[in-house]
């Protein structure tokens, strides 16, 4: 591992000039990315600033009926809770299908935002990847791609977003709030993430110093009715194949407002517009369901290894809109 | 590039200068000579490097140590009561809850943590209703534990321990 320098942070001022003036420094929070990237020779900054001790880790209600949660709250903190288990239950079961239970107490928010594909060529330095080493060649495309990308993926890439709680997120219609050195801005967590085009070394639309400084959920009530569920090669830590968020609102029947997103499908938490598209206004049939899944998957774009992934997306999607609605009823 | 710390470990105060690049499990056994942590995979993914860490379960692999200055270290080591074990660690002898024991000390502080974590009101991802307490059933243990391998696989022994020892 390349020396760095270490720093702690103890305001978000220093911090941010400490990474901005100077291209090989990184912020740092619960680690359990970065120090592995570290350890694979993926990442190899200069400086890391640590950002565990900013006054970013606590959760609260707004009154305006929004949800602030500080960049630096654990993910085991934020998934326990009362709000966001009672408010949101698709983001706590999101957080708690992610890791383990030793990895999401050193987990933040910002830093499961920001964590990396985690695609078997990515990790492994000896292979060509056009994520790592722009112009190398994507060693996914012709190679075990089991795990990637079935929507919005290019010729340059393949790589799935792995996290659970940006999915969720994503669902939620989640802001990010962002500061760096030009003053603050929010980002809507749909736009955070980026899909791979020509650049798929580029995660985010985050700029070199901006530092996540916190994320805002909408009041958005029946989320009270929201889900969570992953699909995966084992029952527990592991990485989803693929996975749905899903909130309903329904009224006699009928489907009046809806939420979904996806993952393990593609460069970063696939919103499913067309899906809401077709929910929205419908009746809670499984008619609707699958052809709300239909809608979303017209776009997949297989792979040898992945083909598995349409139809375990519409079953599961169908299902978890089966629950929602039956419960609703119930 | 080296830096300062003090490390609060079993019970004893620690002061250290380390290479910024050593991680919490390698200053805790290469230089403390605390060999309880393991090193398995050193990328979190079996969790026999577990470490109580200001109270909570932590993987000491993915941290390094420079980021923990004035924190409080317990591992499998500082758990016994004198020469009395801890629940946890009784429990796991009376029910054969090991065979080669590499992975017994990340799973004995994982599972003190995670008791913790139970008493707190914590879910887990199998846990059906958010709202309600947790009763520590089988799938509750084994979802609760996934990040402890067991190479051996004495998977039935440790649940079978951890029940007992949460009663």
């Amino acid at each position: 591992m390349k020396p760095f320098d270490y720093q702690r942070a103890t305001d978000a001022d220093s911090a941010i000039s400490l990474v901005s003036g100077d291209p090989e420094a990184r912020y740092i929070g619960g680690g359990t990315n970065l120090v592995d990237h570290m350890k694979l020779g993926i990442a190899e900054p200069g400086k890391l600033v640590d950002i565990t001790r900013l006054p970013y880790d606590s959760v609260e209600s707004l009154p305006d009926g929004r949800v602030r949660i500080g960049a630096t709250v654990r993910n085991s903190d934020l998934a326990a809770e009362p709000v966001i288990r009672q408010r949101y239950p698709v983001l706590a079961q999101a957080l708690l299908s992610g890791a383990s239970g030793q990895l999401r107490n050193l987990a933040t928010t910002g830093g499961n935002l920001l964590q990396r594909t985690r695609c078997s060529y990515f990790q492994d330095v000896t292979t060509p990847c056009n994520k790592r080493e722009p112009g190398s060649g994507c060693s996914a495309l012709e190679g075990w791609n089991r795990h990637h990308a079935v929507l919005g993926a290019s010729e340059r890439c393949v790589a799935t977003h792995p996290s659970d709680m940006a999915v969720a997120l994503a669902a939620l219609d989640a802001d990010v709030l962002v500061e760096g050195p030009d003053g603050q801005r929010t980002v809507p967590v749909t736009e955070l993430h980026r899909l791979p085009g020509d650049e798929p070394e580029r995660d985010t639309v985050l700029r070199h110093g901006e530092l996540v400084t916190a994320v805002e959920l909408p009041s958005l009530p029946f989320a009270s009715r929201s889900r969570y569920r992953k699909v995966r090669d084992r029952a527990s830590f592991a990485f989803a194949l693929v996975s749905v968020a899903a909130a309903v609102e329904l009224v006699e029947g009928t489907i009046t407002d809806v939420r979904i997103a996806l993952g393990g499908l593609a460069h970063k938490p696939w919103r499913a517009t067309e899906a809401e598209r077709v929910l929205r206004g419908a009746p809670a049939t499984e008619e609707t369901f699958r052809a709300a899944a239909d809608a979303e998957l017209a776009a997949a774009r297989t792979l040898r290894d992945n083909e598995f992934k349409v139809p375990m997306t519409r079953n599961t999607l169908a299902s978890v809109l089966r629950e929602l609605t039956r419960q609703e009823g119930s | 590039m080296d830096s300062e710390i003090t490390l609060w470990v079993d019970g004893r105060r620690e002061t250290l200068s380390v290479d910024t690049r050593t991680t919490l499990l390698d200053a805790l056994r290469e230089r403390l000579g605390v060999t309880s942590p393991k090193k398995g995979c050193d990328h979190g993914q079996c969790g026999a490097c577990t470490v109580l860490l200001d109270g909570r379960r932590a993987t000491s692999c993915l941290t390094f140590a420079v980021a923990n200055d004035e924190s409080e270290v317990v591992t499998a080591e500082g758990l016994a009561e004198g020469d009395e074990p801890h629940p946890v660690q009784r429990a796991l002898l009376e029910n054969d809850g090991f065979q080669c024991g590499y992975c017994t000390p990340g799973q004995v502080c994982s599972a003190v943590g995670m008791l913790d974590e139970v008493k707190s009101g914590w879910p887990s991802y199998v846990t059906e209703d958010l709202d309600e307490s947790v009763e520590l059933d089988e799938d509750e243990i084994r979802e609760r534990m996934s990040g402890n391998l067991c190479r051996c696989g004495a998977y039935a022994n440790i649940v079978t321990a951890i029940r007992e020892a949460a009663e």
